[in-house]
């Protein structure tokens, strides 16, 4: 799978391109020159353990954190340098999934889908809205929920109606925060097998940041380790998992 | 030493209070208006507290006046009764009784909802939808705060009054005209605008320290409650300080 994506891509359409980029916070350095690509249509993940900036570095792609140093292009833009109104244009084309799903528990879910549509296109029709609602929410497979408030949800459908409305604007990079922590086997394996669904159907570029072997072996194109801040490995599961180096090998045990 | 460090603990706290109100303005004055979010809030903080402070208010109207009644007997001056309730009333009771209530009903619960979108990253994810969730979220509900508040005051005054009906017919016969003539006969302008004016006050106190609290709780659910707790002591303690200053400034000008 990986080898033809990238004959195919052999332009190197890079969508998303991290040059050593640093954060700290006080005197924690919790990045340091890290650096990241992306092409289109692959899927990266980064794995990390816990605490080691996984979320930091996917916030300062989204442009939630200011990173210290370094630079995040993204179809060729520098997402620290944009303003505000050409940052919101960059953002309307990706598509964040939190760890936490970040559902507004105020809203039901139709409202929850509508708010990233009405907040970015404002000039759309009420049909096209209510047909662009019930279509992502098919593509997760919860056409049924669409009135029902988010704490009536279980966990991982939750995770579907955060998905469904991190597709709902079509965007071409999604970045998923530990779409699987907190799921069961059997819900996370649906929810990576939905993530790759989608990633075929719409033809988007993933950056995927987890530590769950699963997602990893079914999701990757290539794997990006982290680690004291550096981007330790960079090469296919495959790979990976033949390593010797017993600092790759304690992931993969 | 510990002194010292909680002296400049508070000290921090406030500036960074003070810069959240400024931020308040700056955000506040610059269109787009997140007007319909606005109107939304006007009605959760106005409309749904006002059974609550009706009740207290009415309440409070029947013991001020039951508690007044004896001293004003001994003095002879049983008669006057409405007239010093409605002083009491509207210049003190009401607002600040009014503002307290507010205060833990609104303040926390502003509190508690900011403080939970922010620790399950909503207030991020408003943000990555192209929306300025300072102006959605805390614009709209110190707004509708500082508006409501003075209503909810003056419903809460008229409340309080016909409790104190109430309280005087316990005892005496006085009919309801009566009643409110020498109600209205006694209560001025001066004592009427200034309690008006501070009201406003008071519920900015309310709103801008209730999203000040929850829009920067810390991590967790333990944070969200503290939040919630600490908009409520803060934006009380805030009232008294704020109704001293408006005696202060009330009797420059009444002399
Ligand atoms: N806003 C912030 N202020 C100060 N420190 C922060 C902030 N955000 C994150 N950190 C610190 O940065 C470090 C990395 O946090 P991050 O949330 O990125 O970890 P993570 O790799 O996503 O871990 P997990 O797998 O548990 O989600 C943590 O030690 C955290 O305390
Ligand atoms: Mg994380």
């Amino acid at each position: 799978m990986t080898s033809d994506k990238q004959v195919l891509n052999s332009s190197l359409d890079k969508v998303m391109l991290i040059n050593n980029l640093c954060k700290s916070f006080g005197d924690r350095h919790i990045l340091i020159n890290f650096n990241l690509e992306l092409i289109r249509g692959e899927s990266v993940v980064v794995l990390g353990k816990s605490g080691s900036g996984k979320s930091v570095l996917i916030k300062c792609v989204i442009g939630l954190l200011r990173p210290d140093k370094g630079s995040i292009k993204i179809f060729g833009k520098n997402i620290p340098d944009l303003n505000h109104d050409e940052l919101d244009q960059v953002r309307a084309k990706i598509g964040f999934l939190f760890q936490s799903n970040a559902l507004y528990d105020s809203m039901t879910v139709r409202e929850n889908l509508e708010f990233p549509l009405r907040r970015h296109w404002i000039e759309v029709s009420q049909e096209e809205v209510d047909k662009m609602v019930e279509d992502a929410l098919e593509d997760v497979g919860l056409r049924h929920t669409i009135d029902m408030m988010p704490v009536e949800l279980s966990g991982g459908m939750r995770k579907r109606v955060a998905l469904a409305r991190t597709l709902i604007l079509k965007p071409e990079i999604i970045l998923y925060d530990e779409p699987t922590t907190g799921l069961d086997t059997i819900t996370s394996k649906e929810i990576i097998e939905l993530m790759i669904e989608i990633q075929e159907k719409y033809n988007t570029s993933s950056l995927i940041i987890s530590h769950d072997m699963n997602c990893v072996r079914m999701a990757s194109d290539r794997v990006v380790m982290l680690m004291d801040g550096r981007c330790y490995a960079n090469d296919t599961y495959e790979n990976l998992i033949k390593s010797e180096d017993p600092k790759i090998k304690m992931f993969f045990e | 030493m510990s002194l010292r460090s909680d002296f400049t603990a508070f000290l921090n706290g406030n500036g960074e209070l003070f810069s959240f109100s400024l931020r308040f303005f700056r955000h506040g004055l610059n269109p787009p208006f997140e007007f319909a979010e606005f109107i939304k809030q006007c009605y959760v903080i106005g409309y749904k507290s006002l059974p609550l402070i009706g009740l207290t208010a009415f309440i409070m109207g029947i013991v001020l006046t039951m508690q007044l009644r004896p001293s004003m007997a001994d003095y002879g001056v049983e008669s006057q009764l409405p007239a010093i309730v409605a002083i009491a009333v509207v210049r003190e009771v009401g607002p600040v009784i009014t503002a307290l209530i507010f205060a833990g009903k609104i303040g926390s619960s502003i509190g508690a909802e900011l403080g939970s979108m922010k620790v399950t990253e909503q207030i991020d994810a408003m943000e990555v939808s192209g929306t300025n969730p300072f102006k959605y979220l805390v614009v709209t509900r110190v707004l509708a705060c500082t508006l409501m508040l003075p209503v909810l005051v003056m419903l809460g005054d008229a409340i309080s009054l016909y409790g104190a009906y109430l309280g005087v017919n316990i005892h005496t016969n006085t009919s309801f005209n009566l009643f409110w003539t020498q109600v209205f006969d006694n209560l001025v302008f001066g004592d009427v605008l200034p309690a008006f004016i501070k009201s406003f006050f008071f519920g900015f106190a309310v709103g801008i320290i209730g999203c000040y609290k929850g829009y920067n709780s810390s991590r967790g659910t333990e944070g969200v409650g503290l939040s919630a707790n600490s908009a409520v002591v803060v934006s009380s303690v805030m009232i008294f300080i704020i109704d001293l200053l408006a005696v202060q400034v009330t009797n420059i000008f009444d002399y």
